[in-house]
């Protein structure tokens, strides 16, 4: 799709005089104004625009929180509390970020169910999925940092957990432990270097995001059909059709995201990280942050020695294996359609994987005891059984349905029957060939 | 194929590879004091140790200091509990190892073993669950030793694990009794 040749003619004598030098304007308008994107994709193709737009609120509010901000173990608690009643607009600017990284793995979430159930990680596309998956770990690593940065109860406490997952690993373990945390307990060393890798680890997201969005440019968008572009009409310009598609979502997700920033601002967030830290002091509870839930209970969910491997170091290995699972995935998958459109058992099994991936969020949140240690143990189960089992088999065993010739032929199926539409309207050209 | 082909290693090979490998080491003594920093640094470790005045502690007493930034119980053990302590039988433990740094790493975790010669009413003990890091609470669960109030292990007066999810008996630091009433730790 990006050998197709460049349609971008110069107006201006500046833009010509750039044109010879650095062709940035050509490179925009190619990608962002005549590169052709399949004409149905529907809104869950939003959300990478959406992503976008959340990285970059996310560093803008970042920045200047730091600006306010203190990461000393006597100081950060106060810093943060300075920030949300002294400084000018501070309570807003912390709140944005603070549910801005929630609605960031909200968003990340729900475009990974989709390249899931459009099977957009299928050949040409592995490296394209695997550039989002690092993205992903990143994210992980940027959220995880950031939480311990208020120095409340659940940060001290959650970081204590967290860096413990690295005691595990047998003979090096308590080593690595110690130079995560620059000490033997997290404490003013792990406060100081969390903030300046906090900091970085934004930046080289979005340098990995330049690289998901040329990889996506060379191999070209998926689509609902899974179904490759063939001919010119089964495309449409990204400008106007998918800029506006992409800006209609993005206000509908900012205005849940504002709901929460304005009327839930500490909805998802733990009212235990409101205490300060103190490390003689355990909360009751320790829970991650909503997002690491499901990986927490697949954590607690091994309570049992498996030969020379023990419970904390299997619960550890599980954990990190529920996210290689992702990596793999291009692998995994044997099927030679796409699209769960036509794969009517994948789809079946996606939808238990997204209730199992929900459920275990809820038990990740829930106290390890009595019959949830059990249901977390089915539900990790499931979770590894979908990824090794189920998607390699059923690739081979399942009859997929009749796939259409090409993304016009689907398009112009659907919209062929009573849509009440008369013939000639000008709106949703997409749908007409 | 001419005879200019033919590759014998030579005098220029060598230099190649004497080169490349330079740029190897090099690289690396560059990459070290960027790994070296993470360590825990000079005035961390000169917090290694701590010392502690037991002298007010009586017996049923216990006092709590930080070391290594974390809590380390010292207990002055009543008559009942270490008699307790002694009577458990040690194929009953969850972790038969006495977690004692100041003994080889296989001594069985007797109650004797769990404390120091001649001061056997004394643990000393890094209060920390070896679950996933929490804090137990004192004189507290089934055993009448800790209780971990985050996921429900239960130790007993000697700091044995004795139900619940935790792996192993918590640790016993590097520690001597400097005098009869002070305490080195670490």
């Amino acid at each position: 799709m990006s050998e197709g040749h460049s349609t971008y003619t110069p107006k201006t004598g500046i833009e010509r005089w750039f044109d010879a030098r650095m062709p940035l304007p050509r490179l925009i308008h190619d990608s962002f104004v005549s590169y052709p994107v399949p004409r149905n994709l529907n809104y869950m193709w939003t959300f990478g625009g959406i992503l976008s737009i959340m990285l970059v609120a996310q560093i803008l509010t970042g920045i200047v929180l730091a600006m306010h901000y203190t990461s000393d173990t006597n100081l950060a608690f106060d810093s943060v509390e300075k920030i949300m009643r002294d400084v000018n607009s501070g309570w807003l600017l912390r709140y944005m970020h603070a549910n801005g990284a929630s609605f960031f793995f909200i968003a990340v979430y729900l475009h990974i169910f989709r390249g899931l159930f459009y099977g957009s990680y299928k050949a040409p596309r592995e490296l394209l999925w695997i550039l989002g998956c690092i993205i992903y770990l990143l994210m992980m690593a940027t959220g995880f940092m950031g939480y311990v940065l208020p120095w409340g109860q659940m940060s001290f406490w959650g970081a204590t957990v967290i860096t413990g997952f690295f005691s595990a690993i047998p003979l090096v373990g308590n080593w690595i432990q110690q130079l995560l945390l620059g000490g033997f307990a997290v404490d003013d060393p792990t406060l100081n270097r969390f903030f300046a890798l906090h900091y970085l680890l934004p930046f080289m997201i979005a340098g990995v995001v330049v690289l998901h969005i040329w990889a996506l440019h060379v191999v070209g968008q998926s689509n609902p059909t899974g179904i490759e572009v063939k001919s010119k009409t089964d495309t449409v310009a990204f400008t106007p059709y998918a800029t506006i598609k992409d800006a209609f979502g993005m206000i509908v997700f900012l205005f849940v995201f504002a709901y929460f920033v304005f009327y839930l601002p500490n909805y998802l967030g733990h009212a235990d990280n409101y205490i300060v830290a103190n490390p003689l002091k355990t909360p009751a509870h320790i829970v991650p942050e909503w997002y690491f839930l499901p990986f927490y209970a697949i954590l607690r969910a091994i309570t049992f020695n498996v030969g020379p491997i023990n419970s904390k170091l299997g619960g550890v290995l599980c954990m990190f294996g529920a996210i290689v699972m992702l990596f793999l995935v291009p692998w995994l998958d044997t099927s030679k359609v796409r699209s769960a459109v036509y794969r009517p058992w994948y789809k079946l099994f996606f939808w238990l994987f997204v209730a199992d991936a929900i459920l275990l969020g809820w038990l990740g949140s829930q106290p390890a005891e009595g019959a949830y240690v059990f249901m977390a143990q089915m539900a990790t189960l499931f979770y590894f059984a979908f990824f090794l089992i189920i998607l390699p088999v059923l690739g081979l065993i399942e009859t997929p349905r009749r796939l259409p010739n090409s993304i016009t032929e689907a398009v112009l199926e659907k919209n062929k029957g009573g849509s009440g539409h008369p013939a000639g309207a000008t709106a949703a050209p997409q749908t007409k060939g | 194929m001419s005879a200019t082909d033919i590759h014998d290693p030579n005098r220029r090979d060598f230099l190649y590879v004497a080169t490349g490998m330079a740029a190897v080491v090099g690289a690396g003594a560059v990459a070290w004091p960027f790994i070296d920093q993470m360590r825990p640094d000079a005035s961390t470790l000169a917090l290694a140790s701590v010392e502690v005045d037991v002298a007010s502690l009586q017996p049923g007493s216990s006092l709590i200091v930080k070391w290594r930034g974390k809590p380390v119980v010292v207990r002055n053990r009543t008559e009942k509990e270490m008699k307790d302590g002694e009577a458990v039988n040690l194929a009953d433990l969850k972790d038969p190892i006495a977690r004692n740094a100041n003994l080889p790493s296989d001594a069985p975790a007797t109650d004797a073993n769990r404390t120091t010669p001649g001061k056997e009413a004394w643990m000393v003990m890094v209060q920390v669950c070896t679950h996933l890091g929490c804090i137990p609470l004192g004189q507290e669960g089934d055993f009448g030793g800790w209780f971990c109030p985050c996921h429900g292990s239960q130790y007993d007066t000697a700091g044995r694990i004795r139900k619940g999810p935790a792996p192993e008996n918590m640790a016993i630091p590097v520690f001597k009794f400097i005098s009869d009433t002070k305490i080195l730790i670490g």
